[in-house]
């Protein structure tokens, strides 16, 4: 035999995944294909830069300090957005603002992640009786009056601080999640290879963790984008009642809060009206992109 | 169909049961009892006083009896005393509930208003120009927060135009039952009725194109077709039946989000309703009105999730639970 071909396994693998592209690939050529996610995508990277890199250039001190000569300042060239009840910089504050509760919707987002996926693979894997028992107790948690809740464990709470209110967050923030992964791994179990891997005998965890869960992940990481912005939404909507982050750690919805006083509404706008704008473009961003990154997932809906 | 919604109507039961534990559990861990409300103010109270005290409103009993007593009484209406109001809490509710419930209501009816037509055009003309526009306002409201939003049209509508009032249920100079009382009253139900409604639609819009998108190819609407309905009547009389139906099923799952919404919108227009109430009890510190708010608004989200899945489960067979 003249013609045998030796084929490198390794070497076909490599070039099947070169056609095969990575899922991370697909998102960013369905955001470059989206002229309003690319421009979504830019302006939140400037906003994050800015947020996150101010505590170079923003003298966080200066920052916390009162000054009762400069109260309720418009904007000028030495406050670009004036200053607020204190003399206070409403720019700095804005930017602190803005880094706190980008944070702390990253951070539920991240717990509610972890706690909706275990739970609804848990839920979904098993199937029968354990999904029952599972479901009843998600169906009732998701019919409490969130808000309401919320707000009466954050002032319940004894040393109430950022970490407890991540906390009570998460409490509710997890659900949908666990919902929907729940439903995507009971389709899941009935395909062959979660069998093949039962009859071998694998541990269930392994199944659910290592086999079924990188099957689902496109579905998770749409699933947190889009809850992102919610998560911030509902952090800074608290804050504004009053009822989010402790006095001290600024929050968009801090300087929001200022709007609760028809006075400063209408003739103090520099103080709210910027953070209120910011969260709405924030919002609207994280959206964009989060869209982009869903039709990315599914290949019947992608534009590129 | 009597079997699914018994059964339906069974599983309410452990959830009410299951929610007032949570909430007695809460209203527990709050600080302060019956009896810190009737020593406000009297630093003078001995230990054997307040002890006599604790046993007559019966705070030394085991939990269960406590809970039991609690609950015989809030299914009749009685929640307490609020002790910085000095009424009981069923009159201050009762005082508020009307607002609440008008502004619930037009909400609702506001949301259908903008969300059938606006998801009609959109499914029917799927990638028009209507639909494009249709669906970028989906992707903004779905986007924006409620409270910004609301703040945003107080802010242009109350404040740079002046033309509704920036707070308030009604006009206080203005005697009730006269003409000028229900404009006034409507001024005011305005801003937060259209606030909260244009926010939320998205659902209902969402929900009403992708199912006359689905419902456009079916078999029975190529029927009605080739025999010559025209299309206008294929929409109105062939799909709409339809898709119209569950639309309607949703509105007990509306109950959740008009409720938080309440707070929010209370809050921002000054509006004396419930969640105002809630707001503002919870600042003073004034825990029984609380828990009754609580207790209530988890009860009617029960009731009306309830309800939703019953008439959905009328209107489409299919997804009875067995």
């Amino acid at each position: 035999m003249k013609n045998t071909v030796t084929i490198n396994e390794k070497d076909l693998i490599a070039r099947e995944k070169l056609n095969n592209p990575s899922f991370a690939k697909t998102i960013w050529r369905e955001i470059i294909h989206d002229k309003m996610a690319i421009i979504s995508l830019i302006l939140l990277i400037i906003i994050l830069a800015t947020a996150y890199l101010s505590p170079l250039f923003i003298d966080q001190v200066a920052l916390k300090r009162v000054n009762f000569l400069n109260t309720w300042k418009a904007p000028s060239a030495a406050n670009w957005l004036g200053t607020d009840d204190g003399g206070r910089d409403v720019f700095g504050q804005l930017m602190i603002g803005a880094r706190n509760s980008f944070t702390i919707g990253i951070a539920v987002t991240l717990i509610a992640g972890v706690v909706g996926l275990s739970y609804g693979l848990i839920s979904g894997f098993y199937g029968g009786h354990v999904d029952n028992v599972m479901m009843r107790f998600l169906e009732f948690m998701m019919v409490l009056p969130t808000t309401m809740f919320i707000i009466v464990l954050v002032t319940i709470i004894p040393n109430y601080n950022v970490v407890s209110f991540i906390l009570i967050l998460s409490i509710f923030a997890w659900l949908g999640k666990a919902r929907l992964i729940r439903s995507r791994a009971l389709q899941e179990r009935e395909l062959d290879y979660i069998n093949a891997s039962k009859t071998l005998g694998t541990p269930s965890w392994k199944i659910m963790f290592f086999e079924m869960f990188p099957n689902l992940s496109s579905l998770v990481i749409v699933n947190m984008t889009l809850t992102l912005a919610g998560n911030i939404g509902i952090e800074t909507g608290l804050t504004f009642l009053g009822y989010g982050l402790p006095a001290g750690t600024p929050s968009l919805g801090t300087l929001v809060a200022f709007a609760r006083n028809p006075d400063i509404v209408q003739n103090k706008w520099w103080v709210w009206l910027p953070a209120a704008l910011l969260i709405l473009v924030m919002m609207l961003c994280i959206n964009y992109v989060g869209q982009a990154i869903k039709r990315a997932s599914d290949a019947r809906q992608r534009l590129a | 169909m009597l079997k699914f919604i018994l059964r339906r109507t069974l599983i309410m039961i452990p959830q009410l049961i299951l929610l007032s534990l949570v909430i007695f559990v809460l209203a527990k861990a709050m600080p302060g009892d019956a009896v810190t409300g009737a020593f406000m103010g009297n630093p003078d109270a001995t230990p054997e006083q307040i002890e006599k005290i604790r046993e007559k409103f019966g705070l030394n009993d085991p939990w269960y009896v406590q809970y039991g007593r609690w609950i015989g009484k809030a299914v009749k209406g009685d929640f307490g005393q609020s002790y910085t109001h000095q009424q009981p809490v069923t009159t201050l509710i009762a005082g508020r509930v009307e607002n609440t419930v008008l502004l619930s209501l037009f909400t609702a009816i506001m949301i259908y208003l903008i969300a059938i037509p606006l998801g009609i055009v959109a499914g029917r003309w799927t990638d028009s120009w209507a639909d494009k526009l249709i669906v970028t306002y989906n992707y903004v409201a779905f986007a924006t927060p409620l409270f910004v939003f609301a703040l945003l049209m107080l802010f242009i509508f109350a404040f740079l135009l002046g033309w509704f009032p920036y707070g308030g249920s009604v006009d206080i100079r203005i005697e009730s039952g006269t003409w000028d009382y229900v404009v006034s009253r409507a001024k005011h139900l305005f801003l937060p009725v259209m606030s909260a409604a244009i926010i939320g639609t998205v659902g209902t819009i969402q929900y009403l194109r992708n199912d006359i998108i689905d419902q456009k190819n079916k078999d029975y609407v190529k029927t009605a077709r080739s025999k010559g309905v025209p299309e206008g009547r294929v929409y109105t009389r062939h799909i709409l039946r339809n898709s119209l139906l569950p639309i309607a099923a949703f509105l007990g799952y509306e109950i959740t989000g008009l409720i938080s919404g309440s707070v929010f919108i209370e809050t921002i227009f000054s509006y004396q309703g419930l969640g105002q109430l809630f707001i503002q009890s919870i600042g003073l510190r004034d825990f029984t009105v609380v828990t009754a708010l609580v207790l209530i608004s988890g009860t009617a989200v029960v009731v009306g999730t309830m309800l939703s899945d019953i008439i959905l489960s009328i209107v489409d067979p299919r997804i009875r639970i067995e």
